[in-house]
């Protein structure tokens, strides 16, 4: 605090001594060097080397520049701030490289043509062919799951938050929880094993009915966490007023938290709109075109992208496809999450915050 | 309440939206590009089409097995599909994929890299009405053994050291061994990444039985799809190995022919003949020649020569199979299956082979298959 | 919609309105209320039916494997099915599975943690939109392009630091390396830690949001400095729901299937050394093993799925009761 004293030169006010807002870039700038300087003296080649001493001067270097001139107190919280920063800016560096790596590469052979034709006959280690027939199978896949899914997945959670006492809301919970434990080749296993049963061929449909297995306790488990997120107030009120309680819950509990629903449901079909492993057991692949969902093998998005990379031969066409497919997959998941942040941000109840 | 409304409204217009858009989509796409398509620099896809017998072959035919196999199919469904209008789905999800899904009726035929067992023929008898499960060998091929040592261009290694480079009995690029094969070429002190399949496969039985027949003393398992030897680092499908081969200095790895390329360059094996022998369409051609029908009845399984010593003859060869009921086959799906193995086991479908890698099956073997085809029922 | 136009009609005047609204509570009195009672609790008996079957279907397959397995199948170090005395055990895929997700979670929580940090109350305002935004983006990245991504860019870039560690920590024997691929289980750890990073980072923004601006303004007021105010009143807050969201990218780490199997090398043997190839998870076992099994190896990948099952089972288990805990002293309207 001998510090304070010494710069406390103006009596009329009670700020204490800071340091100017350039310090923390001088400060980095310097650790690098001197980092650099010493990697370089002591001979040690390794990049992750003088990133290391940098990173270490500069930690040591704040603290004890503004446990000097600001004191202890600041000081901790400079090191804290820079620690989040560099937390950041390691975790940003895979993230980007991802982005830039899948549009970099995909941008290649992504076009109208690639979105708009099928695999054909266009052997796997020959440039040409496209996405069009993954594209319809994963749309219609995904979309016969999030049909039988989500409201099966949200009346479940209206059942546990709003009637659910007892032990079948127990059982029902717990058996949520487990649920998001199964590996979704089993999914797939289990439905193919009922498949055979009835002799059935390979049908999008098949896959859609697994997908739904692995999209309802994602659903589940979010709904309910919105739903219960709704004040018992408004229940309260609606219900004072001698609404019934079905009406209660569908005019006031479900308007109030759509938007987080909504949310959980895009997330949950994101989610379902990577998935391997049933549609390779169920739906079987496919490289022409099949509308019908009911009837006969399809493709879809990531499947094609498996494909690709397993049977390329080592053929860049096949990498190029696969990235391509990549980033459309991307894309699609993009497009979902946009419209459910904005379905969320459209219905979502206007708070205090 | 009236907001509310408005909103619903504007979900309902949305859905509308969504629900126009995804029919739109599905009027636009197509299935043509075989030769109206952007690029098709593929030879195989020239092939003569003229020869082949439709009969009434229609719909859509679901097969799966070998991923060794996947590009042979490739070419000939190409072919047979601008001849025939019939699609053919092949997927290739490997020989164990196929025969589980053969055995459970789901598909009209499997590939597979190895014959029928037993266990699987009987379990065959259920789908197949008054029958069973065949093999029919339809391609033949090398199995290349790829590195990247850098500075070495010509590499020749025999059966026991690649036993012991496998079995990480020799871990050095420079050991005595590899020298005494490779006089004059200058080896590099750096140690051998030998990378095998991580998932089973038939590629990997066929390399080990090739092992367990040449060199017994040097490798002492008992083979089979699943890698049994410790030691060494594994990667996924034969694009993995390759990939890994590729990316990593002193790696060595086996898979197909096709994966030699960029930066991957073959091992040549010394036989006992006057030349090592590299891997090729042709070389294994001559080995494959002298493969043996060791199937009974209608079955056509074949027995190979991993010891030949034949000049020319590169050793390390697979056979892939197609699957098929001999009686009992689904009415629905039996012409268009008998049509297209009828073309693949036809002159013209074997001679797409050597332009992509893989060899013919040798002629007497190929008569058979042609009058077994003609037979299914 | 006739179930509308009967409920409608306004109760009978004869009931007491306390017992009407007790009974309404209850919710099984009028037509409507049976429907939506109806309908949802048949929802829930419809999740419990389907998740019974697959239970007795897993447990059926995996009893069937297990009894004709020829080795212990809890301690064996081999998997291999396709011959005439099957012999598998799960210890590779235990061990495997628990380092691979330990440390990811190491690597993942901290950054995640300071990076929900960094979006609520650290970033520039401007800037903090559209990093939160571009990780809920990447929390819905599929993972099979996480796995192409290792394979083809992760893979390559760890020679370096491997050697580093080498260099520096290869006396501890768990980081020495014999300078095989980078294929081994940190490798997978750090690509599993980079892909539920931005799970993690999700829900612990949310629970940082929802620290009462009052407990936060009245720090500030006290002359706290920022780290003082995340430490006494937003970390605390945030404690269990932190926790809760660790539990969920644990759950995904334990489970992911194709990121692992396109950067690990995986053989059924335990590395001392974190740096060298070897091992396996469950999730992998089943990707690289299924489509050359036969009926048979099939049902014995069956039994370890339902190993993984009781693993994430315990996993989720804890975090429900950590969740449950934090309701009871929050005291937040639940």
């Amino acid at each position: 605090m001998s510090n304070a004293l010494v710069t406390d030169k103006r009596p009329s006010t009670l700020r204490a001594a800071s340091l100017p807002k350039w310090t923390p870039w001088a400060i980095a700038a310097g650790s690098l060097a001197l980092g650099i300087g010493i990697s370089a003296a002591a001979g040690l080649g390794s990049s992750i080397q003088w990133g290391l001493i940098a990173a270490v001067l500069f930690v040591l270097g704040t603290y004890g520049i503004a446990a000097r001139v600001e004191g202890r107190r600041q000081a901790r919280d400079r090191v804290a701030t820079s620690l989040v920063w560099v937390a950041f800016l390691i975790a940003v560096i895979p993230l980007v490289s991802l982005i830039w790596v899948t549009v970099a590469r995909g941008a290649k052979v992504l076009d109208v043509y690639f979105l708009t034709h099928s695999m054909g006959v266009v052997a796997d280690t020959e440039p040409g062919g496209g996405i069009y027939h993954a594209i319809i199978g994963s749309l219609e896949q995904v979309g016969l799951a999030t049909l039988i899914g989500a409201p099966i997945g949200v009346l479940t959670a209206i059942y546990l938050v709003e009637y659910g006492r007892g032990r079948l809301a127990k059982a029902v919970t717990f058996f949520v929880d487990v649920m998001t434990g199964i590996p979704s080749i089993v999914a797939g296993l289990f439905i193919l094993s009922l498949m055979l049963i009835f002799k059935m061929q390979p049908f999008g449909f098949a896959g859609s009915l697994a997908l739904a297995i692995l999209m309802m306790p994602v659903v589940v488990r979010s709904t309910e966490e919105m739903l219960k997120l709704v004040p018992n107030e408004l229940r309260e009120a609606s219900l004072a007023l001698g609404v019934p309680k079905w009406r209660t819950i569908l005019k006031v509990v479900l308007p109030t938290s759509i938007g987080g629903i909504t949310t959980g449901v895009m997330l949950a079909v994101a989610r379902i709109a990577g998935e391997t492993a049933p549609v390779l057991l169920l739906v079987f692949g496919n490289p022409f075109i099949n509308n019908n969902p009911f009837e006969g093998a399809q493709a879809s998005l990531p499947l094609y992208i498996y494909q690709q990379f397993a049977n390329s031969a080592g053929s860049g066409a096949a990498y190029d496809r696969a990235w391509a497919a990549s980033l459309t997959l991307i894309a699609f998941v993009m497009i979902l999450n946009l419209v459910a942040r904005g379905i969320a941000r459209w219905k979502a109840p206007k708070t205090g915050r | 309440m009236k907001l509310q409304r408005k909103n619903r409204l504007r979900a309902l217009s949305l859905g509308a939206v969504a629900v126009s858009g995804a029919l739109a989509l599905t009027a636009c796409g197509s299935d043509d590009n075989g030769n109206g398509g952007k690029e098709s620099g593929n030879p195989s896809a020239s092939a003569n089409t003229a020869s082949i017998k439709c009969d009434d072959a229609k719909g859509q035919l679901l097969a799966d097995g070998s991923s060794a196999q996947k590009n042979a199919i490739d070419a000939w469904v190409k072919a047979f599909s601008q001849a025939c209008g019939v699609q053919i789905n092949y997927k290739g999800g490997g020989s164990g994929a196929g025969v589980t899904a053969f055995t459970q009726g789901q598909v009209a035929f499997a590939g597979s890299d190895s014959a029928l067992k037993p266990e699987e023929v009987t379990a065959s008898k259920k789908i197949c009405d008054g029958g069973q499960g065949i093999d029919l060998p339809m391609v033949g091929g090398p199995i290349a053994v790829g590195y990247n040592v850098p500075g070495v261009d010509n590499l020749v290694l025999d059966a026991p050291t690649l036993a012991k480079i496998f079995d990480s009995k020799i871990t050095k690029w420079n050991d005595p061994a590899i020298a005494a094969l490779n006089k004059g070429v200058k080896l590099p002190d750096l140690k051998i990444q030998a990378f095998h399949r991580s998932d089973e496969s038939g590629t990997t039985d066929n390399f080990t039985k090739y092992l367990i027949a040449t060199t017994p003393d040097n490798w002492k398992y008992s083979g089979g799809k699943a890698w049994q030897a410790k030691g060494g680092q594994s990667a996924p499908q034969s694009a993995g190995v390759a990939q890994q081969v590729k990316q990593t200095s002193g790696a060595i790895g086996y898979f197909e022919l096709s994966y030699v390329k960029d930066g991957i360059k073959a091992v040549s094996i010394d036989t006992g003949a006057s030349k090592p022998v590299a891997p090729s369409s042709e070389s294994a051609t001559a080995d494959i020649a002298a493969a043996k029908v060791i199937g009974t009845g209608k079955d056509l399984s074949l027995q190979l020569d991993y010891k030949t010593k034949a000049e020319g003859a590169y050793p390390i060869t697979l056979v892939t199979y197609e699957i098929v009921c001999d009686k009992g086959n689904k009415s629905d799906t039996l012409p268009a299956t008998k049509a297209f193995l009828r073309y693949i086991a036809s002159e013209d479908g074997q001679k797409v082979l050597p332009g992509i890698g893989y060899a013919p099956v040798p002629a007497e073997i190929i008569a058979k298959v042609r009058t077994t085809v003609e037979g299914l029922s | 919609m006739d179930i509308s136009t009967t409920t409608d009609v306004p109760p009978p005047a004869s009931h007491s309105k306390a017992a009407e609204q007790k009974r309404a509570a209850r919710g099984a009195t009028r037509p409507g209320d049976r429907i939506f009672l109806g309908l949802s609790r048949g929802s829930g008996i419809l999740l419990l039916a389907i998740m019974a079957a697959i239970a007795v279907f897993l447990t059926y397959r995996a009893a069937l494997a297990i009894s004709k397995d020829h080795a212990n199948f809890l301690t064996t170090f081999e998997w291999n099915t396709n011959v005439l005395e099957p012999k598998f055990g799960i210890a590779v895929l235990v061990f495997g599975t628990i380092v691979s997700s330990v440390i990811a979670m190491a690597i993942a929580v901290p950054i995640a943690v300071a990076i929900a940090l960094f979006i609520t109350h650290y970033a520039p305002r401007r800037m903090s939109g559209p990093v939160a935004y571009v990780i809920d983006l990447l929390a819905a990245v599929p993972s099979i392009v996480y796995g192409l991504w290792g394979a083809l860019v992760l893979v390559p870039h760890m020679n370096g630091l491997f050697g580093w560690l080498n260099d520096f920590f290869g006396w501890t024997g768990l980081f020495s390396w014999d300078e095989g691929a980078p294929r081994s289980m940190l490798t997978v750890g750090i690509l599993l830690a980079i892909m539920i990073l931005p799970i993690i980072t999700n829900v612990s923004r949310e629970v940082f949001r929802q620290v009462p601006r009052m407990h936060e303004e009245a720090a500030l007021a006290l002359g706290a400095t920022r780290w003082e105010v995340v430490r006494m009143s937003v970390l605390p807050f945030g404690r269990s729901g932190v926790i809760s969201a660790s539990m969920l990218g644990l759950g995904r780490a334990l489970g992911e299937t194709m990121a692992v199997a396109t950067v690990l090398s995986p053989s059924f043997d335990i590395q001392a050394s974190l740096l060298n190839p070897g091992g396996g998870t469950f999730a992998q076992n089943i990707a690289s093993k299924f489509s050359e099994a036969n009926e048979f190896g099939r049902d014995a990948l069956i039994a370890s799925g339902l190993v993984l099952f009781v693993i994430t089972l315990l996993v989720n288990g804890a975090a429900r009761l950590i969740i449950a805990r934090r309701a009871e002293y929050s005291g937040a309207n639940a």
